[in-house]
């Protein structure tokens, strides 16, 4: 046997470092609070992630084809406020559609200009992320919207119903889950999304059409955002215009704790989930412990740094490297 | 020869990759001021040698000498430091800097508080340009010059310090008449300052004008050297392909088919203009010439990826427009691309996935993927074409090079086309993988296929092609039958000397 190297070592954190550190915080969390590992914690934690966990299975289409969405979370606001706007006006059976069909164009001009352009994302989805919430702003007049009658409608359903005892957040976010799962293992798009990330000069030669393949992943990443934006309105029955500000981190930290790769062409919804339920403990267990509400905006940046750290020393087999 | 001492030795260097013996045993010396053309065809080990030279290969066995001390080279700069500089084909310039900071990139003379001594910048740089008698000054920006001074001032850059031996690699491959004769004084000043000179360059027009002796490279293997007075173009020809074995032409003579693809009068820019050919069925027809001379340009074409400016493609008689490479794959043409991990292959994905990409969307079984089918076609393919991979779960990133070009050829003889262009289709392959491909191509043919395969190396398309185009700076020189061609008219065809006999 050869001796254990530095390199070795490296080279196990870089592979297994998101496993081990979210162990120490589970067994860390548990001494700390024993509350912490239980059913119920566990459905509260699930409940309370589904709204991300949703986000976060459109923006892994994203993420593998190689581009980012840092759009999401103010597009799923404009959902928020769009469907409950509309929920007065037209009433629940028109209104979910509407927003839905809504919030397609805003994924589709995404689409357009990353895909079909071939603009940088990380520009496309940046400015996206100020110019959807100027819409949200002017739509709603900087107003807060609420449902006049919570008591007279089914609307309540997506985010407060049950079915067998479990909530339909979880089961939606399961069932998403699910679906999307099996697009993207099983079917040839997911195959082309994989191939796109993975050499989008290799793809193009294999006669994939790559614009399609980048449009039809933000089309995913803003059905995703509208469910979640549907959620979230059934759940408040009434929204501020910034209900979604900041999730775009917190998604992307999700997907990228999961595995999937920054540089595209890796990752899988499973990873994705996974990814989500850690954040989600994380911060669940960070206020069990007792630490402040705002302390997380600063453990959810440091959780970031450090999977985007690991994400690139697995890729070169070393924690530091002069090259990247 | 003389009793100087070499300011550059070489002595038995192996240098092994897996599978490849990319040097074996080569052994060679540079005199002070002369100059010494390093010779081969693509694939003979003269990029493997410059980067054992350059410290960044370490060699498995063998020595490198400089001025008589053995010496082992850790990168660049410690060659640099040693006295041994390289100027690359590829330039590496900082653009937006000027030609002073470019030259002392690095190294720039500090004053106190770490500030940039400008002064002595400008005045070192000065002093190095008047050497080379070149036209702009210290203070130009480097992005401002043409290709020509930017290569000046990579040779600027190599005489910062005391050079004992400078390489240059194709430094003329972009380059004008003009602009070639002020390189070659560079040179020939550089020679008169006793630095030893190591020229690498296809173009033998240029090798017979400014150098000294002549080393010839065949498969890794040093195969001597001439004195460049005492030897000529065929002389040296030959010792670059050598094997009577790989001039053999091909001799299973089978039916030809019907004309599966007719280009009229195709042009696309400067990148190659008025370009005429068709392919039968059943027919390999090789496109032959300089790296540059337009032929990959003329794939890429035909494979949609580039519009042409003029001409017409036709197809089995019809004319047809190709946009995109999915139009392509549509008409049936396939395109075995150039760049094999860049353009050919998804490294991080396993071979079946590689292998069926193209047909994904029609292999389906309802709105899936029919894993079945797909992994019948891996199996296929891999016994046809005898790929050596443990299993299609293998991500491609970890076979052979040989083995990763047969996946993409698999992949797109899957696709069962009207038309395959294959380009450079054993480059960085091993001779036994090579020789196997080149079988497959005739194989291709006889099954009816219309194969189009364009090669740098001469032995290749003579093995495999019923028909070579000959071209030369974006233009179809000449068209030779199997019978008519002979080495020497090949390359007079290709380097652009039967212009008027011809065209």
């Amino acid at each position: 046997m050869a001796e254990f190297t530095k390199q070795d070592i490296g080279k196990l954190l870089a592979k297994q470092g998101i496993l081990i550190a979210f162990a120490v915080f589970i067994v860390g969390f548990t001494i700390a609070n024993p509350k912490f590992l239980t059913i119920d914690n566990f459905e509260n934690v699930v409940r309370s992630s589904a709204i991300l966990g949703v986000m976060a299975l459109g923006v892994t289409f994203v993420v593998i084809s190689g581009n980012l969405d840092l759009s999401v979370g103010s597009m799923m606001s404009f959902s928020t406020i769009v469907v409950l706007d509309l929920h007065d006006k037209l009433g629940p059976t028109l209104a979910i559609p509407a927003m839905f069909a809504m919030t397609l164009c805003l994924g589709a001009f995404i689409g357009i200009l990353v895909g079909y352009l071939k603009l940088n994302s990380l520009i496309v989805t940046l400015g996206m992320l100020s110019a959807i919430h100027g819409l949200t702003l002017t739509y709603s007049g900087g107003k807060n919207i609420d449902i006049a009658d919570k008591e007279g409608t089914w609307f309540a359903i997506f985010g407060q119903g049950n079915v067998m005892g479990i909530q339909t957040p979880i089961l939606i976010f399961i069932a998403l889950a699910a679906l999307l799962g099996i697009i993207l293992a099983k079917t040839p798009f997911g195959r082309k999304v994989y191939a796109v990330g993975g050499n989008g000069t290799a793809a193009t030669f294999s006669g994939i059409r790559r614009a399609r393949v980048v449009f039809l992943c933000y089309i995913m990443s803003a059905f995703c955002v509208a469910t979640a934006g549907l959620i979230q309105a059934s759940r408040s029955m009434g929204s501020q215009n910034t209900v979604g500000q900041g999730l775009e981190l917190e998604v992307l930290a999700a997907v990228i704790l999961g595995g999937a790769s920054l540089l595209g062409g890796s990752g899988t919804i499973f990873k994705t989930v996974i990814g989500v339920l850690i954040l989600g403990f994380i911060q669940n267990g960070l206020l069990l412990v007792g630490l402040d509400f705002s302390v997380q905006y600063v453990v959810t940046w440091v959780i970031i740094i450090l999977a985007v750290w690991l994400d690139i020393a697995a890729k070169r087999g070393k924690l530091m490297s002069p090259i990247a | 020869m003389t009793d100087e001492t070499p300011v550059l030795r070489l002595e038995g260097i192996v240098k092994t990759f897996p599978g490849v013996r990319a040097l074996d045993g080569v052994s060679l010396s540079i005199l002070p001021g002369e100059v010494h053309a390093l010779m081969g065809e693509n694939g003979a080990g003269k990029s493997t040698l410059m980067k054992v030279l350059g410290g960044i290969h370490q060699p498995d066995e063998g020595q490198i000498i400089v001025e008589e001390k053995p010496v082992v080279m850790s990168g660049p700069l410690d060659a640099k430091a040693k006295g041994i500089v390289f100027i690359h084909q590829e330039l590496s310039l900082a653009d937006e800097l000027s030609v002073a900071e470019n030259i002392y990139l690095g190294e720039l003379p500090r004053k106190r508080f770490g500030l940039v001594d400008w002064a002595e910048l400008e005045a070192k740089t000065k002093a190095i340009l008047e050497k080379l008698k070149v036209s702009f000054n210290a203070k130009t920006r480097v992005g401002d010059l043409s290709i020509a001074n930017q290569q000046m001032v990579e040779i600027a850059r190599a005489l910062t310090v005391d050079a004992k031996a400078v390489i240059f690699d194709e430094p003329t491959a972009s380059l004008t008449d003009a602009e070639k004769v002020v390189l070659f004084e560079v040179i020939s000043d550089l020679q008169e300052q006793g630095v030893g000179i190591a020229y690498i360059s296809h173009r033998m027009e240029e090798i017979f004008k400014i150098t000294d002796r002549i080393s010839v490279l065949r498969d890794g293997q040093y195969q001597g050297t001439v004195n460049t007075a005492e030897t000529d173009e065929e002389g040296v020809t030959q010792m670059m392909i050598g094997r009577k074995l790989d001039l053999s032409r091909n001799e299973s003579h089978h039916e030809l088919g019907d004309v599966a693809l007719e280009v009229r009068g195709l042009s696309c820019g400067d990148l190659f203009q008025d370009v005429s050919f068709e392919v039968r069925r059943g027919e390999v027809v090789g496109f032959y010439g300089l790296v540059g001379a337009g032929r990959t340009e003329i794939a890429e074409t035909l494979f949609g990826l580039r519009d042409p400016t003029a001409g017409t493609i036709l197809m089995d008689g019809e004319e047809v427009r190709i946009h995109s490479p999915y139009d392509a794959i549509e008409r049936g043409i396939s395109l075995v691309p150039e760049d094999r991990k860049g353009q050919g292959l998804v490294l991080g994905m396993n071979c079946r996935d590689n292998m069926t990409l193209p047909q994904v969307d029609d292999l389906k079984a309802g709105p899936f993927v029919a894993e079945g089918a797909e992994i019948a076609i891996f199996d296929q393919y891999r016994d046809k074409l005898d790929i050596r991979t443990p299993g299609w779960k293998q991500l491609v990133g970890n076979l052979s090079g040989g083995n990763q070009q047969k996946i993409v050829i698999g992949k797109w003889l899957s696709m069962h086309p009207n038309v395959l262009i294959v380009d450079e289709p054993t480059r960085g392959i091993d001779v036994g993988s090579k020789a196997e491909i080149h079988n497959l191509l005739r194989e291709l043919a006889a099954q009816g296929y219309a194969v189009i395969v364009i090669s740098s190396e001469m032995p290749e398309v003579l093995h495999v092609a019923d028909r070579i185009v000959a071209m030369y700076s974006g233009r179809i020189m000449r068209t030779f039958t199997s019978e008519e061609v002979t080495e020497e008219n090949l390359i007079a065809a290709i380097s652009g000397l039967e212009t008027e006999k011809v065209a």
